[in-house]
């Protein structure tokens, strides 16, 4: 088991690693993009060159990568041309509002989803399974773009419940943050609720808990204390491969209800070539990806005996 | 993860044959979700064939800024379902749209499946450095989160309708190698593998003939599921400002253009809406469907 873990994580930071020189490579081989965008598209050649030479870009590709490394690893991440600020701040600023974002997303996604499929899986055929998979199939069809949109008709321009913007302008209110949750959970809990079930019926046609069936245990205690247990490793890795997916969600609902959050971070980003706060944001999501996937595996591994030898 | 997926794959494998097995296609009738799955990609399909005769107006022309459904235009056609902020008719935007789509998903699904697996028989039939040095690969690519890929490659590399096949294949083929690789896994150590390899077989015919055919169930599952994503990736990119340069329409531009004028007109925002999703709901029956007939199999 210790040598699966220090195998698992070594191959984690080379992915990190081997991620940072692909970004590297395709924002900052050529110095001359960081200097257009650093001095904006007016500035002139010769500014540009000077600008290099004063910032160290005259030195040779692997230095410079090395250099750029090391400054990341100490969170010395440059400034923004965008927001004029220390990159580093804007992003904790904006990371904490994602955070708060994400923990209501999974708080409210894990219990229904996986209450959902565990009701279907176990009852597989009957009415129910088949209410709650045809509502599965229904809204993973509703793509995020278009479920901000139809939520904001029902419960902001037709029943005015809620406000249509979550920008947070006077301070945080939990009363934004339900439209962008609800948008996100939406298209989302259909697929870990299939997941489940699909988990589920697997284990209840297994034989130890048929035997428990025909055992008389009561339903309740078959579900909860033997199916469940075993039903639910598959959907554990994928919710934790979900932060990946949770980060593209993110970028679409935050700049729809115009939330300053990471997501709608690394799209102003992009859009605003401010290169140094892009470079930051990516490898942070790689940074998440990377170590979430490192904990889906090993989460696996501890959850699924028959898994440690293999 | 590897290690599940072979485990995964075991289970919906067919035993073993030569030749692509189509007894599926033919039940598709017998599953009810798939049919009805099929016969929304077919309506849309048809739309797409077809949008020079059926749409009413040119989709780019402003005539009537603001109709809403139903409204004349000054030539006594109809604006069936209104128009938007410019003039230009919603219904004639969203068929001429439905050929962006049913172009580009297709495509870039295709060189998805072309590259992943390749990759993935390779991987799992060669075993030994390729499989190492490809599953890397694999893991690096997976570590982005999609749309951040796509950001970062369309900024970098312009909004364009080969940059965004390219984009998408970029960030698709590794999962569909990881897939083919562990049905590959699952398949090679079978009986009929051996004597193809005993016949004298080359490595590219056992992995084409023998093996390929064999896996195709999943696979042709995936690519449903794949499609269906592959529409929301092109809806969410123009819903962004990075789909295809306007004017020519796009679903995902037109919910994003309009989406200012919800409050007052929600209809230049809901059937763009609502056509993404149906077509998105059609491939997900049509796999859905699907996954149980290829297990019957």
């Amino acid at each position: 088991m210790a040598r699966q873990v220090l195998r698992r994580l070594a191959l984690m930071l080379a992915t990190m690693l081997a991620a940072s020189l692909l970004l590297f490579l395709l924002f900052e081989l050529l110095p001359g993009n960081v200097a257009l965008s650093e001095l904006g598209p007016y500035s002139t050649q010769e500014q540009r060159d000077l600008w290099l030479v004063a910032n160290g870009y005259d030195r040779p590709v692997v230095i410079r990568y090395l250099l750029w490394l090391g400054h990341f690893v100490i969170g010395d991440w440059g400034n923004s041309r965008l927001f004029m600020a220390p990159v580093a701040q804007i992003v904790g600023v904006r990371f904490e509002n994602t955070a708060v974002l994400g923990f209501w997303f999974f708080a409210l996604l894990v219990p229904l989803s996986l209450g959902l499929g565990t009701l279907a899986g176990m009852r597989q055929g009957s009415w129910l399974d088949r209410a709650i998979s045809v509502l599965c199939i229904v809204t993973t069809s509703i793509p995020p773009f278009a479920s901000t949109v139809l939520i904001s008709a029902i419960f902001v321009f037709s029943l005015h419940w809620l406000p249509g913007t979550s920008s947070m302008m006077d301070g945080f209110s939990y009363r934004q943050l339900i439209m962008p949750v609800m948008a996100l959970v939406l298209y989302d809990f259909g697929y870990i609720a299939r997941i489940t079930r699909a988990s589920m019926a697997e284990v209840m046609a297994t034989q130890y808990v048929r035997a428990a069936v025909l055992r008389g245990l009561p339903q309740r205690r078959v579900v909860l204390r033997h199916a469940l247990r075993n039903a639910l490793i598959a959907p554990f890795t994928l919710l934790m491969l979900h932060v990946n997916w949770l980060i593209s969600g993110v970028i679409v609902v935050e700049y729809f209800f115009a939330f300053k959050g990471f997501g709608s971070l690394i799209l102003e980003a992009s859009l605003g070539k401010d290169l140094y706060l892009l470079e930051a944001c990516t490898m942070i999501t790689v940074f998440m990806a990377a170590v979430t996937q490192t904990i889906a595996d090993l989460g696996y591994v501890a959850l699924n005996p028959r898994m440690r030898r293999a | 993860m590897s290690a599940a997926g072979a485990e995964i794959a075991a289970e919906v494998l067919p035993p073993p044959s030569r030749g692509l097995r189509f007894g599926w296609i033919r039940r598709i009738g017998h599953s009810k979700v798939a049919t009805i799955g099929l016969l929304i990609i077919l309506f849309w399909a048809v739309v797409a064939v077809t949008a020079p005769w059926i749409s009413p107006f040119p989709p780019n022309l402003p005539i009537r800024p603001m109709a809403s459904a139903g409204v004349r235009a000054p030539n006594g056609a109809v604006f069936w379902l209104g128009t938007d902020h410019l003039g230009r008719d919603i219904l004639s935007r969203i068929i001429w749209g439905s050929r962006t789509v049913l172009v580009y998903a297709p495509l870039a699904t295709a060189c998805s499946f072309v590259i992943g697996i390749t990759a993935g028989l390779l991987a799992g039939f060669k075993r030994g450095w390729i499989d190492e040095a490809l599953s890397r690969i694999t893991d690096l690519v997976l570590a982005f989160p999609a749309l951040v890929l796509y950001i970062i490659i369309i900024s970098k590399f312009g909004a364009s309708g080969i940059n965004i096949v390219l984009a998408v294949t970029l960030a698709s083929s590794p999962a569909i190698m990881r897939l083919t690789r562990g049905l590959v896994l699952a398949l090679r150590t079978r009986a009929f593998v051996a004597a193809a390899q005993l016949r004298g077989e080359p490595a590219w015919r056992v992995m084409v003939v023998e093996i390929l055919p064999n896996a195709s169930g999943p696979l042709i599952v995936d690519a449903c599921l794949r499609l269906g994503y592959v529409v929301i990736t092109i809806g969410t990119l123009g819903f962004l400002g990075l789909g295809l340069p306007p004017p020519d329409p796009d679903w995902g531009g037109m919910i994003n253009d309009t989406r200012k004028f919800a409050l007052v007109f929600p209809h230049m925002v809901l059937f763009p809406c609502l056509a993404v999703c149906s077509l998105v709901l059609g491939f997900n029956l049509l796999a859905d469907g699907l996954r149980e007939l290829v297990t019957e199999d």
